[in-house]
């Protein structure tokens, strides 16, 4: 049992546990959108204080953090108890394009250059992380969710404004992918 | 305790974005490039199964566990915040290899330069709520 949660699982279980899990919260009578914590966390430092947007009664939003805390244990939980090691299946074709911006094939999940101890020591991959956050949050209450709130929550309730915005959000993606990374890496 | 529930729902939610790799910066690669299904799929199965359960959620008047019915509140109907904030959204998406949720799993992965992520997605909310009214929506 173990040995077989521990193999990478297949899409079509994680598409179906993702639509589980925003039923889940609405039968607790929540809406599932996770960038919302990243306001409640600006409201919860007292931002509310400065900046009307951030006035507002944030600890009806606790059970979002404690979601929010919640992914941080089953990642933990998933890298403790329930991986074989492996380095992510991507295909041959994406490895020879992030090969060709300077990145190494797959060890693991994540890959060195950005996220092992050694991206503290490049100034490189601080700004870019920092840069890359601020577009996340900013981007993300500018559209009024991200990919749980528009992409998940929002078409699955037909509304066209998430349509719009997970348009936005792949307009976002290729300009990154395609015509920003070969200028940055 | 009433917010284990939210506990348990968001650890479920880790394990899932991990165990499908959804969490990771090859993925999100891979999906941008076109080069795999894998999180079309994972994406597509989301939204067709949310779909069939808000409508029935609809249909039947469905009630939660409190006994009050499940309402769903519409999106304000616009153009600009949805497409300029998706854009730039998206711009980080792909730079980090990671949406919100996923900022946070890694966390629990012990990628501990995410943080620098987690916090320029502080400072960019906040930012936001400093300029919004200058902000075309």
């Amino acid at each position: 049992m173990l040995e077989t949660l521990s193999q990478p699982w297949p899409w079509y279980i994680s598409g179906a546990v993702i639509a589980l899990i925003m039923v889940i919260l609405l039968f607790f009578g929540k809406s599932f959108g996770f960038s919302s914590n990243l306001r409640v966390i600006c409201a919860a430092c007292g931002a509310g204080k400065r900046v009307p947007f951030f006035d507002f009664n944030w600890k009806d939003q606790l059970w979002n953090l404690l979601f929010l805390v919640g992914a941080i244990l089953g990642g933990y939980i998933s890298a403790t108890f329930l991986s074989n090691g492996e380095a992510v299946q991507i295909s041959q074709a994406t490895i020879q394009d992030i090969q060709q911006l300077g990145f190494s094939a797959p060890q693991g999940m994540q890959p060195q250059e950005l996220f092992g101890m050694e991206a503290f020591l490049s100034f490189k991959a601080i700004a870019l992380l920092l840069a890359g956050g601020l577009l996340i949050g900013f981007g993300s209450r500018y559209a009024g969710g991200c990919t749980s709130g528009h992409a998940i929550s929002g078409l699955s309730n037909l509304q066209w404004p998430s349509l719009v915005a997970v348009i936005g959000f792949f307009i976002g993606g290729l300009v990154m992918t395609f015509l920003l990374f070969p200028l940055i890496f | 305790m009433k917010g284990l529930k939210f506990i348990l729902t968001g650890i479920l939610f880790g394990i899932v974005m991990s165990k499908s790799e959804a969490i990771s910066w090859y993925r999100i690669q891979e999906m941008f490039r076109f080069q795999a299904f894998h999180m079309y799929g994972i994406i597509g199965t989301a939204v067709i199964l949310g779909v069939m359960a808000v409508f029935l959620i609809k249909k039947y008047n469905l009630k939660d566990y409190q006994g009050n019915l499940i309402t769903f509140t519409p999106k304000e109907k616009s153009i600009p915040r949805y497409l300029l904030g998706g854009i730039i959204f998206g711009l980080g998406w792909a730079l980090v290899g990671a949406c919100p949720g996923p900022l946070f799993v890694n966390l629990g992965y012990a990628y501990w330069p995410i943080l620098l992520a987690i916090f320029g997605g502080v400072a960019g909310t906040y930012l936001y709520g400093v300029v919004k009214d200058r902000l075309p929506h």
